[in-house]
C-alpha cells in the first residue's frame, strides 16, 4: 500500500486555482520531492496533506486514512513542518522540544534515538532562545520538533528556504538518514539542486504537476543535447545567443514590413542556430537547432564581436527540464 | 491533562519573557489608578463663590470678609435671594454658594448655634467636596475664635452642605470600578485575541492544529494564564485603591471577586471570538480597541454618566458588557450591595458569556480553511 495516495486534488482561492487536478502516490519509506517556484501550489498541497485544508475536489489518503474524514487519527501519525519558521522564538531550544513532545503525548527521552543525530548539534545551545539561533539551527530544531512523536510520514514545506548552503547539505543528509529509518517523507523546495537527493520528484508549476519521475529519469527526459556557453561578458553573450534562437528570428521577421533589411539579416545568419538560451550561473545553457554544430555558435558569436567564447556539452539538470516543460506548457 | 498543563506553562513563559506584555499586565493598572487618582486636583485656589447674606449682621459680615480674604476663595456675587443661586451657578463662574441664615449673631449668642448652608456644584464632585471642606474649615476657625471673645460656652456654626447636579455626591473614587472594568476588558479580550492571532501569524498554529491537541485544549491553554493574571490585577487595583486612596470594598469581597471572574470569562470569550476573525495581530488590536475599549470607556458610565446621554446611546450601552459590570461593582464596592441587589446584572453577564463562548467555540476552526469557496 502506498503511504500517500492523492487523486485529482484541486483547490481554489477565489478565482485562482492553487492546486489543479493533481494525482500522485508516494511509497512507504520514499523521499519524495516537490520542485517548483514560489506560488506553484506546493504549500497548499502540503496543507491538504497535513489535514489543514479540505480540498475543493479530489481525495487524499495518508497511511490509508482520508485527510478529510479521518483527520483526527491521522494527526497522530504525521509530522508537519510549515514553511515559515514556526516554533516559539521566545522559548529555548529545550523548552520548544519539550513542549512539542508533551502535546504529542511523548517525552524527549522516549524518542531521543530518533532525533539524536540532529539534536546532538543543538544540544550546546539548548538554553538559548529559538529566535537567536541561526537559520540552519532553527530548521534543525523545527525538524526535531516535527520528529519527536515518531511520525510515520513527515511533511516538510520548504524546510531549506533561507538556510545557508552548508546547513542545507546537512539537512538533506538528515532526511536521507530518516528515510533509512523507514519514515516516508514528502518535501518541497524551490532549489533544483536538492531534487537530486530525492527518490522521486514531481515538478509543479501553476498548480499543475508537470512530471513525476526519479531525478535521473527526469533529467534524461530532456529531449535535446544541451551545451553550456561561457564568455566573460555574460550579458552580451546572453543577448547574442537569444538573438540566434528560433523565437527571436520569427519575432524579427514578422510584420516589420522591412523585407530588404530582414533578408540581409537572415543572409548573414543562415536560419536560427539555437533552440533555447537560458542563463545558468556563470554560463548560458543552450540547445542547438537540427543541423547546427557547436562551432557554428562560436563563429556566430565572433561575428557578433564576442570572440573567445567557450562551448561544451553538459548533462541536463532538473532545472533545464523544468524550464523546457514550462515552455511546452505555455 | 498533562498536555494542557504543558500548554499553560508555555503560555506563562511567553508572558514572562515579554516585557511589553508585563508592562501592560501590571504597569498599566497601577499607572491608571495613580493617574486617575492624582490627576483629580486636590487643592483649590481662588475658587469663585457667591454669598447670600440673609443676616447682614457683624458675624456674617466678618465671615464674608474672612472667606474673601482667604487664598482659597474669591467672592464673585453678592446675592439677594435664593432664586439667584441657580442662575449664578449656570454662569459657570462659581463653584459654591454660601448662604447665611437670618439673625446669625443673635442665634449664636442666644441658642449657641447657627447653620450656614454651603451649596456646591456637584457635577464636579471632587471640587465640590473641597470647596465645602475649606468653607467649613474657615467657619469653624471663626467660631472657635468666638468662644473666647463672646461667650464662655461654645457657639457652633453648623454647616449644611448640599450638592447641586449630583445630589448624592458619588465619590470621585468612582473611577476605581471604571479602571477595573477597563483593565479587565483590555487584558482578557485584547491580550488573548492578540496572543492567539500571534500563533496564527507565526505559523505555530498550523503545528498546534496538526497536533493531537483538541481545539478546546488550545483555547483553554491560551486563556488560562490571562484568567489568573487578570485576577491578580483586580487584587492589585483593589489593594491600591485601599492603601493609596483609602477606598475600601464595602460589600463582600468574595462576591466582588466572583463577579470579576465572570467578567474575565466574558472578556476571554470575546477575545477568542475576535481571534477567529482576525488574521493579523494589528487587526486583532484594532477590533478589540474600537469594538471594546472605546465603548467601555465612553458608554459604560465610567467617565460620562449614562443618564446624561441621548437615549440612543443608553440603548446601545445595554448591549455592552462593561455597562452592566460597572454597575455591579459600583454597587458592591461603594454601596456594599449583596447578590440580591445585583442578580439581574449578573444574569445579563452570564447570558452574554454563554453567548460568546458558544459563538467562539463554533467559529474556532480545526483547519486553516474549508474547501475552496
Amino acid at each position: 500500500m502506498a503511504a500517500i495516495e492523492a487523486n485529482n486534488i484541486t483547490h481554489r482561492y477565489g478565482s485562482v486555482t492553487a492546486v489543479d487536478d493533481i494525482s500522485f502516490s508516494v511509497e512507504e519509506g520514499e523521499l519524495f520531492g516537490f520542485i517548483g517556484p514560489d506560488g506553484a501550489g506546493k504549500t497548499t498541497l502540503f496543507r491538504i496533506a497535513a489535514t489543514l485544508i479540505i480540498p475543493a475536489g479530489g481525495r487524499m489518503t495518508l497511511l490509508g486514512l482520508n485527510t478529510v474524514s479521518r483527520y483526527r487519527e491521522l494527526r497522530n501519525h504525521i509530522g508537519y513542518m510549515p514553511g515559515r519558521f514556526s516554533l516559539y522564538q521566545d522559548l529555548t531550544v529545550e523548552e520548544n522540544l519539550n513542549f512539542f513532545a508533551t502535546i504529542f503525548g511523548t517525552t524527549i527521552r522516549q524518542n531521543y534515538h530518533l532525533i539524536e543525530p540532529i539534536y546532538k548539534q543543538l544540544e550546546p545551545f539548548k538554553k538559548r532562545q529559538a529566535g537567536r539561533l541561526s537559520g540552519g539551527m532553527k530548521q534543525k530544531l523545527a525538524l526535531s520538533c516535527a520528529l519527536i512523536h515518531k511520525p510515520e510520514i513527515l511533511i516538510l514545506d520548504e524546510p531549506t528556504t533561507g538556510v545557508d548552503a552548508v546547513s542545507r547539505t546537512e539537512f538533506w543528509e538528515m532526511l536521507t538518514q530518516l528515510k533509512h529509518e523507514g519514515i516516508t517523507i514528502i518535501v518541497s523546495t524551490p532549489y533544483m539542486d536538492e531534487a537530486l537527493r530525492c527518490d522521486r520528484i514531481g515538478l509543479i508549476q501553476s498548480g499543475k504537476l508537470l512530471s513525476i519521475d526519479t531525478p535521473d529519469m527526469v533529467r534524461r527526459s530532456y529531449s535535446r543535447k544541451l551545451f553550456a556557453v561561457t564568455h566573460p561578458d555574460k550579458y552580451r553573450l546572453l543577448l547574442a545567443l537569444r538573438s540566434m534562437t528560433a523565437g527571436s528570428l520569427q519575432a524579427g521577421t514578422s510584420g516589420t514590413g522591412r523585407e530588404a533589411a530582414t533578408e540581409s539579416h537572415t543572409a548573414a545568419m543562415p536560419g536560427p542556430l539555437a533552440g533555447s538560451a537560458e542563463p545558468f550561473g556563470d554560463s548560458v545553457h543552450l540547445t542547438l537547432m537540427e543541423g547546427a554544430v557547436p562551432d557554428d555558435i562560436i563563429r556566430a558569436l565572433e561575428r557578433a564581436g564576442l570572440a573567445g567564447a567557450a562551448i561544451k556539452e553538459i548533462i541536463p539538470g532538473v532545472e533545464d527540464v523544468f524550464l523546457e516543460l514550462m515552455k511546452n506548457g505555455d | 491533562m498533562k498536555r494542557l498543563m504543558a500548554f499553560i506553562r508555555k503560555e506563562f513563559l511567553h508572558i514572562f519573557r515579554d516585557y511589553r506584555t508585563l508592562i501592560i499586565l501590571f504597569g498599566l493598572p497601577a499607572a491608571q489608578i495613580l493617574i486617575f487618582g492624582y490627576a483629580v486636583r486636590t487643592d483649590i485656589t481662588n475658587a469663585g463663590i457667591a454669598v447670600l447674606d440673609n443676616s447682614r449682621d457683624e458675624v456674617s459680615r466678618d465671615l464674608i470678609l474672612k472667606l474673601d480674604a482667604s487664598e482659597f476663595f474669591d467672592i464673585k456675587y453678592y446675592l439677594n435671594s435664593y432664586d439667584e443661586i441657580d442662575p449664578a451657578f449656570r454662569k459657570g463662574v462659581i463653584k459654591a454658594a454660601v448662604v447665611f441664615p437670618e439673625d446669625m449673631a443673635a442665634r449664636l449668642t442666644r441658642e449657641g448655634n447657627a447653620t450656614v448652608s454651603i451649596i456646591a456644584d456637584g457635577s464636579e464632585a471632587n471640587n465640590a467636596n473641597l470647596v465645602a471642606g475649606y468653607t467649613s474649615a474657615i467657619l469653624n476657625e471663626y467660631s472657635a475664635g468666638m468662644t473666647k471673645a463672646v461667650t464662655s460656652s461654645m457657639p457652633v456654626i453648623n454647616t449644611d452642605v448640599r450638592m447641586f447636579f449630583n445630589p448624592n455626591l458619588e465619590s470621585h473614587f468612582m473611577f476605581v470600578p471604571g479602571v477595573i472594568t477597563l483593565i479587565l476588558i483590555l487584558i482578557s479580550a485584547l491580550m488573548t485575541s492578540v496572543t492567539i492571532v500571534r500563533e496564527k501569524e507565526f505559523g505555530s498554529m498550523e503545528v498546534l492544529l496538526v497536533s493531537p491537541l483538541k481545539p478546546w485544549q488550545i483555547i483553554v491553554g491560551k486563556v488560562t494564564p490571562y484568567f489568573f493574571l487578570s485576577l491578580v490585577d483586580v487584587i492589585v487595583i483593589l489593594l491600591m485603591a485601599w492603601f493609596v486612596f483609602g477606598l475600601p470594598v464595602r460589600g463582600s469581597i468574595a462576591l466582588l471577586i466572583s463577579e470579576c471572574m465572570l467578567y474575565i470569562l466574558l472578556g476571554l470569550s470575546i477575545g477568542t471570538l475576535v481571534s477567529t476573525v482576525a488574521r493579523k495581530m494589528e487587526n486583532a488590536i484594532f477590533i478589540s480597541f474600537l469594538g471594546l475599549m472605546l465603548p467601555s470607556l465612553l458608554l459604560s458610565g465610567f467617565i460620562f454618566p449614562i443618564e446624561n446621554m441621548p437615549k440612543i446611546y443608553d440603548i446601545v450601552s445595554l448591549f455592552l458588557p462593561p455597562r452592566w459590570f460597572v454597575e455591579i461593582i459600583r454597587a458592591i464596592m461603594i454601596k456594599g450591595a449583596g447578590i440580591s441587589y445585583v442578580w439581574k446584572e449578573t444574569l445579563v453577564l452570564v447570558a452574554m458569556t454563554l453567548f460568546f463562548m458558544v459563538l467562539s467555540a463554533r467559529k474556532f476552526k480545526l483547519r486553516l480553511e474549508e474547501g475552496g469557496k
